[in-house]
């Protein structure tokens, strides 16, 4: 038999939505309640897109692969920021509060800008393979060897989904702008742990050696505890900062 | 209204369209990418298993090459492919790889010496030699005699893309997010560009380019339960189809993959099966091996689809209140491999059923998953009606599917042909074909009928609702177009879908949102897949044979004799009510692996009188070379080699073989 817990009874629930679209000149930030029975194996997803469809047409959110692993979807969920695809609302109770991500542009009600954010960081921090010979690599001849415990190392860092939760939990990002936040720092270790990235300790120092990068963290642990893949984000951050505290 | 000029434009920011870009960019040309979402976030990303290339390396795959990487494509088509274009594929796979792991892909490696596997159900215990030890690794997937699948665990998709979506920014190609192409600009059979919707402020603007690339992905949205994220309604597709000039190939072609969890059709990986997870019944019997001795949870994945619905079909499914499903079990591969290899699926697990696949069985169904079909193009991946227009990866019928998609042979699609096709657009770009020659009138003229078309949804007086014009539409195809199709039931939904079509002119909105308006967004779209959905459900009418995916319950054998041909479906106007299908034939006398059983599924086929013919030939030719190299052999059944790129020609160099 199926395995998904039954509820008994189905509950109305009262989902309360900052709303704002800053498109329209008459758009006042608001909070705005929707009631919709729970159905069996409810996610927000579900839920909203019920919503759009029957109550509000003009209600803005985003989702993409509906599955956890694209990173569209972060918002914050009574209080904490999550993953609405992936949030079961039987795991939430009546109440619930929706808000979009804090520390990304505005684009209209639970919708943020997350993917401008992101660009940015990684234009800044410069989040490729640097390397010589990719302009000239033979292709035609056997890849490089590569350890099999390291390729898995660069892998779980290589997890992040660049969702933004770890920005928005984040009290330096919060008050600095210019933060490059977990998100920024956990690539910055990624592609330092990485062999076919030739650049050296002084050249991570120059993108991340301040209080815009790694020493602006201040150990608050939002991000890790946020953080939807689970990433080791406040150890990535430790580390590196004692690196960068070496290369000076 | 803005017009930005590009040498070049790509429509959509996954993996064949970022490879596309970078290629027309390394040749110097500008080239700008839109993309509806960002461009991580793209469906390239939900990929889990892996990437088809015949590099080798472990055990499980040694003695691989191109030609079985090739013949493996071929019989998973059900010979529906393009034999030249499977060849490009295979050929090129290799490099596409090795290109993406110097670039940072953290491809999963071989590790020396003894470890543990499951295969047919038992552990055993194998040794890796010490000359792969780091070498890319590759797991077992469906329809294959090799373990072809390179992975990077079971986020494939997302460290490929990640990769690319830096190089591309490393390469400074911007990246034009929220923006939703509504049409092409096209005159005298000449594209040169599109009207393209700002998703954030509502606003319109023209992109005037030299060449054109439609890399939008697949249409799954189309059907009820699909596995495809939910970007994925077709609109590349639908703007190609609606210039009523550019075809689209192969529409009823549809995969539905065997694992969607259910009832939400969220993916699970066919690495669950390839690495040794089994199908089970409501009495938890392990029924594949009944039905497909040859290849049981490993045929191809329009068999094991059918089999398993035959199976429900026959009452073994298991019961549950959102209807009938069957378990995947992965248990028997244990903890540490479920925890390293197939991480995603323990969340997905985790977080949808609220289950742990370790201890637990994962309920699964069959969901729509790939479209085979798409904008047709040469082999050079440009449409063969409206010059400038190219396409790549799932949104193009390249044709190197036919009418089954083999798993881990879609991203390599994806990134294989951007390479060729980023080389190919540079090529027309280059030429004297490619100069920028239109009238500014021509594209006001597109962005005014745009403007229009939006102005009537917007201020239409209608009365039906957009959503639930859609939520008709996916129900029809998937009770009506799904697995097992039937002539009377495909009257009845190309009649339904015409009805839907009508009514979509008259649609109301409830919102006048300014800004983007996510209601007028779902308006025009539904007018767009109505007509997608009618392609596949209308060919899928008029073939009446069985071939890969497509399986006719009143037409049950592949048909070679009458339908060795790909379908062709063009839009010829506005108000027409179905698509206008052509046919193109598959010459049997030039194909290198000529018709036959596919090694697993149904063993009865009509068979065509050339087939008898070519393979004698390609007998003798063999024959007469048997003491040439393989590559000389294929030389000689089928050239292929001065259709690709120059640079991508030469031999692959792999382990253990003198290239």
């Amino acid at each position: 038999m199926n395995r998904i817990p039954l509820r008994q009874a189905a509950r109305t629930l009262r989902i309360q939505i900052l709303r704002h679209n800053p498109r329209d000149p008459d758009s006042q930030p608001r909070l705005q309640t929707f009631e919709i029975e729970e159905a069996d194996a409810m996610t927000l997803f579900i839920a909203l897109t019920e919503i759009r469809e029957r109550q509000d047409p003009s209600l803005q959110f985003d989702f993409v692969c509906r599955a956890g692993i694209c990173g569209s979807c972060g918002m914050i969920i009574n209080g904490r920021p999550g993953l609405a695809c992936r949030t079961l609302t039987r795991d939430l109770p009546e109440q619930i509060t929706l808000a979009p991500l804090p520390a990304f542009e505005l684009i209209g009600d639970l919708s943020v800008n997350t993917g401008k954010w992101m660009r940015g960081m990684s234009e800044r921090l410069e989040t490729w393979v640097h390397s010589q010979n990719l302009e000239s690599l033979d292709i035609d001849a056997m890849e490089a060897a590569m350890e099999p415990e390291l390729a898995e190392q660069i892998y779980e860092l290589e997890r992040c989904i660049e969702c933004g939760c770890c920005v928005a939990a984040c009290g330096t990002a919060r008050m600095r702008e210019d933060f490059v936040g977990a998100v920024g720092l956990n690539q910055v270790t990624r592609f330092r742990l990485d062999p076919r990235d030739e650049r050296s300790d002084a050249a991570f120092y120059e993108l991340v050696g301040d209080e815009s990068g790694v020493f602006g963290c201040m150990t608050l642990l939002g991000c890790e505890d946020m953080c939807p893949k689970d990433l080791p984000l406040a150890t990535q951050i430790a580390f590196l900062r004692r690196r960068m505290a070496a290369t000076t | 209204m803005q017009i930005i000029y590009t040498d070049v434009l790509v429509i959509g920011g996954g993996l064949a369209g970022q490879r596309a870009a970078i290629g027309a960019k390394r040749r110097g040309h500008d080239v700008i990418v839109l993309s509806l979402v960002p461009a991580k976030r793209s469906h390239s990303a939900a990929a889990q298993g892996g990437m088809q290339a015949s590099l080798g390396n472990c055990l499980g795959a040694a003695g691989d090459n191109e030609d079985i990487h090739f013949a493996d494509t071929v019989r998973g088509s059900d010979w529906g492919a393009d034999q030249e274009v499977v060849r490009m594929f295979t050929h090129t796979a290799p490099k596409a790889i090795r290109e993406l792991a110097a670039w940072g892909v953290p491809w999963n490696r071989v590790a020396r010496g003894e470890r543990e596997i499951t295969v047919d159900g038992q552990r055993k215990t194998i040794s890796e030699p010490d000359a792969a030890h780091g070498l890319i690794t590759s797991r077992n997937f469906g329809g294959t005699q090799k373990w072809r699948a390179c992975y990077v665990s079971d986020g494939t998709g997302h460290a490929m893309l990640y990769t690319m979506s830096n190089q591309a920014i490393a390469a400074n190609i911007p990246v034009h997010e929220r923006m939703e192409a509504l049409a092409l600009i096209h005159a005298d059979g000449r594209c040169h560009g599109a009207i393209v919707r700002n998703l954030m402020t509502g606003e319109l603007l023209a992109y005037v380019a030299r060449a054109t690339c439609i890399a939008t992905g697949g249409f799954g949205r189309i059907y009820r339960v699909s596995t495809n994220a939910i970007i994925n309604e077709g609109m590349g597709a639908a703007i190609a189809l609606e210039t009523g000039v550019a075809t689209l190939g192969n529409m009823e072609a549809i995969q539905f993959h065997p694992t969607g969890i259910f009832p939400a059709g969220i993916l699970v990986t066919e690495g669950c099966r390839g690495d040794g997870g089994l199908l089970l019944d409501c009495n938890e019997h392990r029924f594949m091996p009944d039905y497909e001795p040859e290849k049981k949870e490993l045929a191809s994945r329009d068999v094991v689809s059918r089999r398993m619905e035959e199976h429900i079909g026959a009452g073994h499914g298991v019961k549950s209140r959102f209807g009938e499903h069957l378990w995947l079990d992965i248990r028997l591969l244990g903890a540490d491999h479920i925890n390293n290899n197939l991480r995603e699926v323990k969340e997905i697990c985790q977080y949808f059923l609220g289950i742990d696949p370790v201890r637990e069985l994962i309920p699964v169904r069959p969901a729509q998953h790939y479209s085979m079909g798409g904008v047709r193009t040469n082999h050079r991946g440009e449409s063969p009606q409206l010059q400038g227009l190219f396409a790549a990866g799932e949104a193009a019928c390249w044709d190197m599917h036919g009418f089954n998609r083999l798993g881990g042979n879609s991203v390599a699609e994806t990134v294989v042909a951007g390479m060729i096709v980023g080389d190919t657009i540079a090529d027309f770009c280059d030429s004297t074909a490619g100069a920028l020659q239109l009238s500014s009138a021509l594209v006001q003229e597109f962005g005014e009928r745009e403007r229009r078309r939006l102005a009537e949804i917007a201020n239409g007086k209608g009365r039906e609702s957009a959503f639930e014009l859609a939520r008709l539409m996916q129900e029809t195809m998937t009770a009506q177009v799904g697995i097992f199709r039937e002539g009377e039931r495909l009257e009845q939904a190309v009649a339904s879908l015409q009805e839907l079509q009508l009514r979509s002119r008259n649609i109301g909105l409830r919102s006048s949102a300014p800004g983007a308006n996510p209601e007028l967004v779902t308006a025009y779209r539904v007018q767009r897949m109505l007509k997608l959905a009618q392609c596949v459900a209308y060919g899928a009418l008029q073939r009446t044979e069985s071939r890969g995916a497509h399986y006719r319950a009143d037409h049950p054998r592949r048909d070679d004799l009458n339908w060795m041909r790909r379908t062709l479906a063009s839009w010829p106007s506005a108000d027409a009510r179905l698509p206008v299908l052509t046919y193109e034939p598959l010459d049997i006398m030039k194909m290198e692996l000529p018709p036959g059983w596919r090694g697993y599924g149904a063993r009865d086929y009509i068979e065509h009188p050339d087939t008898g013919v070519r393979q004698q030939q390609v007998d003798a030719i063999g024959g007469g070379l048997d003491r040439a190299d393989r590559h000389t052999r294929q030389e000689a059944l089928m050239p292929f080699r001065h259709l690709l790129p120059e640079h991508l020609r030469n031999n692959n160099e792999r382990l253990g073989e003198e290239s």
